[in-house]
């Protein structure tokens, strides 16, 4: 009994573990640019299809940022059966920053040939909890950012500044300015430095309403910088991520960074 | 003479109208970062769909993206449940694959007339590509179709032999 309740544990740990064949994980808001201070709505979900919810991502460790680098306030945080979703006052002018990007582990090891695999906070805790006869033991740190920004009135950049934490994303062209046809620039940072090389994934909302995924990838230059021209109107999802040893746990063997960002583009 | 009679109506029963209803497939091999092998469906529909009779289905025991093989999810699939009609089978890899379909008889039963074969291919978080290949019922002698894909599937054929 206490095996399988057990196992049942391990299995609602993987909804967020990532992992080769990884599902999508994103957050949506109902509205990127607003004209009057107002609620908006944020759902926050894992699925293949964007932006169609799957499993719910869980919200416990959201931080909202305001235009004063203050945290915004936040209402009604619930955990659906196939989506989370929270409101987030906008009542000052200026940009606010909705992440979610608390570091995490994912542990892998094999019991009798089987292949296991656990996700929590705490490294020391994960592997306090491994079974005697474990073996292959494999313990990774997980940084996933879930980031989008929304805005009342004119944009400004005091929420956006990178934490110098994992992997981040330095919007030279603001995320809500961003227009069909345009060229964005943004600079891609693994803990505050430029990061070369790196592969950024998008793909346009909608996927449920056509026949192929329309995605594309666009790759850092030596500066650390990725330009993407919009082809088109609408909500964005993008994915980004590279893996070091620069971890803060010795146990772990391996980092594992990774932006998950929604952006909107507006017609022009 | 009842014996008799159930005897000749089980032998005509038992007469195939085609030997084969050979259909090649290529799944092509795909350079993406996730790859997962298509879910295929095959089926016959007659022009005004009042026939529809399904063939086939590879897929991998989930259930949950049935719905995403649209057409055929639309014309039999969401009317039907495990195990599903025709052959089915596990996903293939990419490659070129052969499957005969001249052993159901639902096929062979098929009232004389035109039809299409349809082969409909989606793949998890990639694209989704649907091919017909017109055919005439009974094939009095051999027949052939080829026709290309261009995202989800490569060349599909369809051979008959009386």
């Amino acid at each position: 009994m206490h095996s399988v309740l057990k196992k049942a544990g391990l299995l609602a740990l993987l909804a967020t573990a990532l992992p080769a064949h990884a599902h999508k994980l994103w957050l949506l808001p109902s509205h990127t640019s607003v004209s009057k201070p107002q609620w908006v709505s944020v759902d926050a979900s894992i699925s293949n299809e964007i932006f169609g919810f799957e499993r719910a991502y869980p919200v416990d460790n959201l931080e909202v940022t305001g235009p004063d680098g203050q945290p915004a306030t936040v209402d009604n945080l619930l955990k659906g059966h196939i989506r989370s979703v929270f409101d987030v006052q906008l009542d000052q002018p200026g940009s606010y920053r909705i992440a979610i990007a608390k570091p995490g582990y994912f542990l892998m090891y094999q019991v009798d040939g089987d292949r296991q695999r656990a996700r929590g906070m705490d490294a020391d805790k994960l592997l306090a909890e491994l079974p005697d006869n474990a073996s292959e033991v494999t313990l990774m740190e997980v940084h996933n950012r879930l980031e989008t920004v929304v805005t009342l009135g004119a944009p400004n950049r005091t929420a956006l500044k990178p934490t110098g934490q994992g992997m981040e994303f330095e919007m030279l062209t603001h995320p809500n300015d961003l227009y069909d046809g345009e060229t964005a620039q943004w600079r891609i940072l693994v803990d505050g430095k430029p990061a070369a090389g790196v592969e950024v994934e998008l793909v346009p909302g909608g996927t449920r309403y056509r026949d192929q995924q329309n995605n594309w990838t666009v790759t850092s230059d030596n500066k650390g910088i990725v330009k993407i021209t919009w082809p088109g109107p609408g909500r964005y999802y993008l994915e980004a991520a590279t893996s070091d040893d620069k971890v803060s746990n010795k146990q772990a063997s391996q980092r594992r960074l990774q932006y998950l960002g929604t952006v909107e583009v507006l017609p022009m | 003479m009842r014996v008799v009679l159930t005897l000749m109506i089980s032998l005509l029963a038992g007469i195939a109208v085609a030997d084969s209803f050979r259909v090649e497939v290529e799944v092509p091999r795909l350079r993406v970062a996730e790859y997962h092998a298509p879910y295929v469906a095959f089926w016959v529909e007659s022009p005004d769909r009042s026939t529809i009779v399904p063939l086939g289905l590879w897929y991998d025991d989930q259930e949950k993206w049935l719905k995403d093989i649209r057409q055929w999810w639309r014309r039999t699939g969401r009317g039907q449940q495990a195990p599903y009609d025709g052959l089915t089978g596990a996903t293939r890899v990419p490659g070129t694959h052969q499957v005969d379909f001249a052993e159901l008889d639902s096929l062979q039963n098929l009232p004389a007339g035109d039809y299409e074969l349809i082969v409909e291919a989606a793949r998890e978080v990639g694209g989704r590509e649907v091919l017909r290949l017109p055919f005439t019922w009974p094939a009095n002698r051999p027949q052939q179709q080829t026709v290309q894909g261009s995202n989800e599937l490569g060349t599909v054929s369809l051979t008959i032999d009386p």
